[in-house]
């Protein structure tokens, strides 16, 4: 269908938006923020970036988009000037992985090679799909469920989410520090992109966030404790998680059951089912077309 | 003893009826707009420590025992509120990370509460640093920040409480709050979002405090939501309880699971409609339907439903 094609590529270019270009303004200034325990938070970037400083080094979670690159470094080496050891990615998405090169050439690994760059195989995969300069490839890699390891006087937590925003999606847990990284399976400034190029889809996206709600526990009154550093936007905790989840539900069941009635997908774009959060998370990167068609695909196909 | 009107010469008591009207919450909206922009003292005009308990007088049904299922009146809600309240299902409460979520800073305030106001001072200068709020309904502790601080940045996290910055004008304390987690307006489902601001006026006359809200919500209202509660102060301690809160699976059901009802499908959607023989289309009509001038239209419905 003509509008489908049409929308599809303007899902490829709303990602790539996304992935890829950024404000200017944006990408002048990174600014550091304590998360909790030994985890930092680096807004300004791309994407958002985690920092993990302890005695035994630097971890970072994600590196931003290639322009903030050498920001990032710059407020890195402001929090601490041990060693970068590891960097983590949570997904292949260029916004969260163009910085990989600057960061890994600045560390170096207890046996003299550039810090060691973590992620899922498939991000690997994608990377190379993409031709991405081989300097910039997560060469630790892993295909379990769930990898763990300990730095920094903590142990670190990373789960594969299956088929969720990508084919390569991982959550970051500290869990001494108690905070949560999710890349962009959990952002507070859009609805989800399902990218399902990269192997994305909504239902292991809504898997993904209930993964997220296993490993949050909230402190008194349902707010803090645990706290989640988003993709995009800013510091959450599980109440947050939670109304994401709701959404990205509701949107969901009510996209199948307009499919089981038999709607076309201008039909179904017509009905508005996320006119509940389209004021709130709707923006021209990703609209909510894209999103409505995103989430009817991945049920239909 | 009775809590009946303020004292005569009580400050603020000279000129102005103690009930608040609408001319006079307008007056506070704009008011309060114009305080943010002015220079502020952070020398106390008026004494707002104590202990204070709210009045019911106004809006008791909503207040204390709780709305009627589809009350939408009265809140200037826009299409995706409304869409978000008719998906809503209050079954909800039962999934484990909402068992335990309580009422938002402006929501609070309109329920059954008792709360405990003192102030901060810096030893050195007897300015005032805070103030300081204990909210009994939930235990929930707040702080207004008197000393210029700035709010926290964009990416900072959000509570339920928010941050909140004062000022005095006058004898008005006037508050500004942004940080203030997702939650509702009303019980039956109203939504707020996160990107709610409120300006709060504190006005103290005798032992009545007056509380005006102005709340700014671009996600789910179409214009600013004006609300004003009364209360009055505690001669004795209050009798907040405690809230011990534990959440616990509670029915069977996938903890996944989140109750909302599809479009359309929502069978309790009418029940204040029905109940008070007031056209839906009135109900659910947002800013529109909360003037006088809407009442012609109220008639020309009522009057059709008859035929």
């Amino acid at each position: 269908m003509r509008r489908s094609r049409l929308i599809a590529a303007g899902i490829a270019a709303g990602i790539a938006a996304s992935i890829v270009a950024l404000p200017a303004a944006a990408q002048s200034r990174i600014e550091s923020y304590h998360v909790k325990g030994n985890v930092w938070l680096l807004a300004g970037a791309a994407s958002n970036v985690a920092v993990q400083i302890g005695d035994d080094g630097v971890l970072v979670v994600d590196t931003g988009g290639r322009e903030s690159q050498a920001a990032v470094l710059e407020a890195v080496r402001e929090l601490s000037d041990k060693p970068i050891r590891w960097i983590i990615n949570t997904h292949a998405h260029a916004d969260h992985t163009s910085g990989n090169e600057t960061l890994s050439q600045a560390g170096i690994t207890v046996n003299g090679n550039p810090a060691a760059i973590v992620a899922h195989e498939n991000v690997l995969g994608r990377m190379a799909q993409e031709e991405r300069p081989v300097s910039e490839w997560p060469l630790n890699t892993f295909f379990e469920s769930q990898r763990d390891f300990y730095f920094n006087g903590e142990a670190i937590f990373l789960y594969h989410i299956p088929s969720a925003h990508t084919d390569g999606d991982i959550l970051v847990y500290f869990r001494g520090s108690d905070v949560l990284v999710t890349g962009d399976l959990f952002v507070t400034t859009h609805f989800p992109v399902v990218d399902l190029d990269a192997g994305g889809g909504i239902d292991g996206f809504i898997a993904g966030l209930n993964k997220a709600l296993e490993i949050t526990v909230p402190a008194f009154l349902q707010e803090g404790g645990t706290y989640v550093i988003p993709g995009h936007g800013r510091i959450g905790d599980e109440a947050d998680v939670v109304s994401y989840r709701d959404m990205a539900l509701f949107v969901r069941d009510r996209v199948r059951h307009m499919i089981e009635a038999g709607m076309s997908l201008d039909e179904v774009l017509a009905a508005k089912p996320s006119l509940d959060y389209d004021p709130r998370y709707a923006n021209d990167e990703w609209t909510t077309e894209m999103f409505v068609e995103s989430v009817y695909r991945s049920l239909r196909d | 003893m009775t809590f009946g009107l303020p004292a005569t010469g009580a400050p603020g008591a000279a000129g102005v009826t103690w009930l608040g009207s609408l001319a006079l919450l307008s007056s506070l909206a704009l008011l309060g707009s114009l305080a943010l922009l002015l220079p502020g003292s952070a020398l106390a005009q008026l004494n707002l420590s104590g202990e204070w308990t709210g009045r019911y007088h106004e809006d008791t049904d909503d207040r204390v025992p709780g709305d009627v299922q589809g009350d939408f009146t009265g809140v200037p809600l826009n299409d995706a509120a409304r869409r978000y309240a008719e998906a809503f299902d209050v079954t909800r409460v039962a999934v484990l990370e909402h068992q335990c979520q309580p009422y938002n800073m402006p929501h609070i305030y309109r329920g059954p509460l008792q709360f405990r106001m003192w102030e901060e001072k810096d030893p050195a200068n007897q300015d005032i640093i805070a103030y300081r709020q204990y909210i009994g309904t939930y235990m929930q502790s707040r702080t207004i920040w008197m000393d210029g601080r700035p709010h926290p940045p964009g990416h900072a996290p959000h509570t339920h409480m928010g941050f909140s910055t004062g000022r005095w004008n006058g004898d008005i304390l006037t508050v500004y709050t942004t940080h203030i987690k997702k939650e509702f307006y009303r019980r039956s489902g109203i939504p707020s979002s996160d990107l709610t601001t409120v300006v709060e006026h504190y006005i103290r006359r005798g032992n009545l405090l007056s509380h005006v809200m102005i709340i700014t919500d671009p996600v789910y209202l179409s214009e600013p939501y004006v609300l004003s509660q009364e209360f009055v102060l505690m001669e004795r301690g209050n009798t907040n309880w405690l809230y011990n809160c534990e959440y616990v699976m509670e029915v069977p059901m996938d903890k996944n699971d989140v109750p909302h009802y599809l479009p359309g499908a929502n069978p309790f959607i009418t029940d204040f409609s029905e109940k008070f023989g007031l056209p839906f289309e009135a109900v659910i009509g947002g800013a529109e339907a909360m003037y006088p001038e809407y009442m012609p239209r109220i008639e020309a419905l009522i009057n059709e439903q008859a035929r």
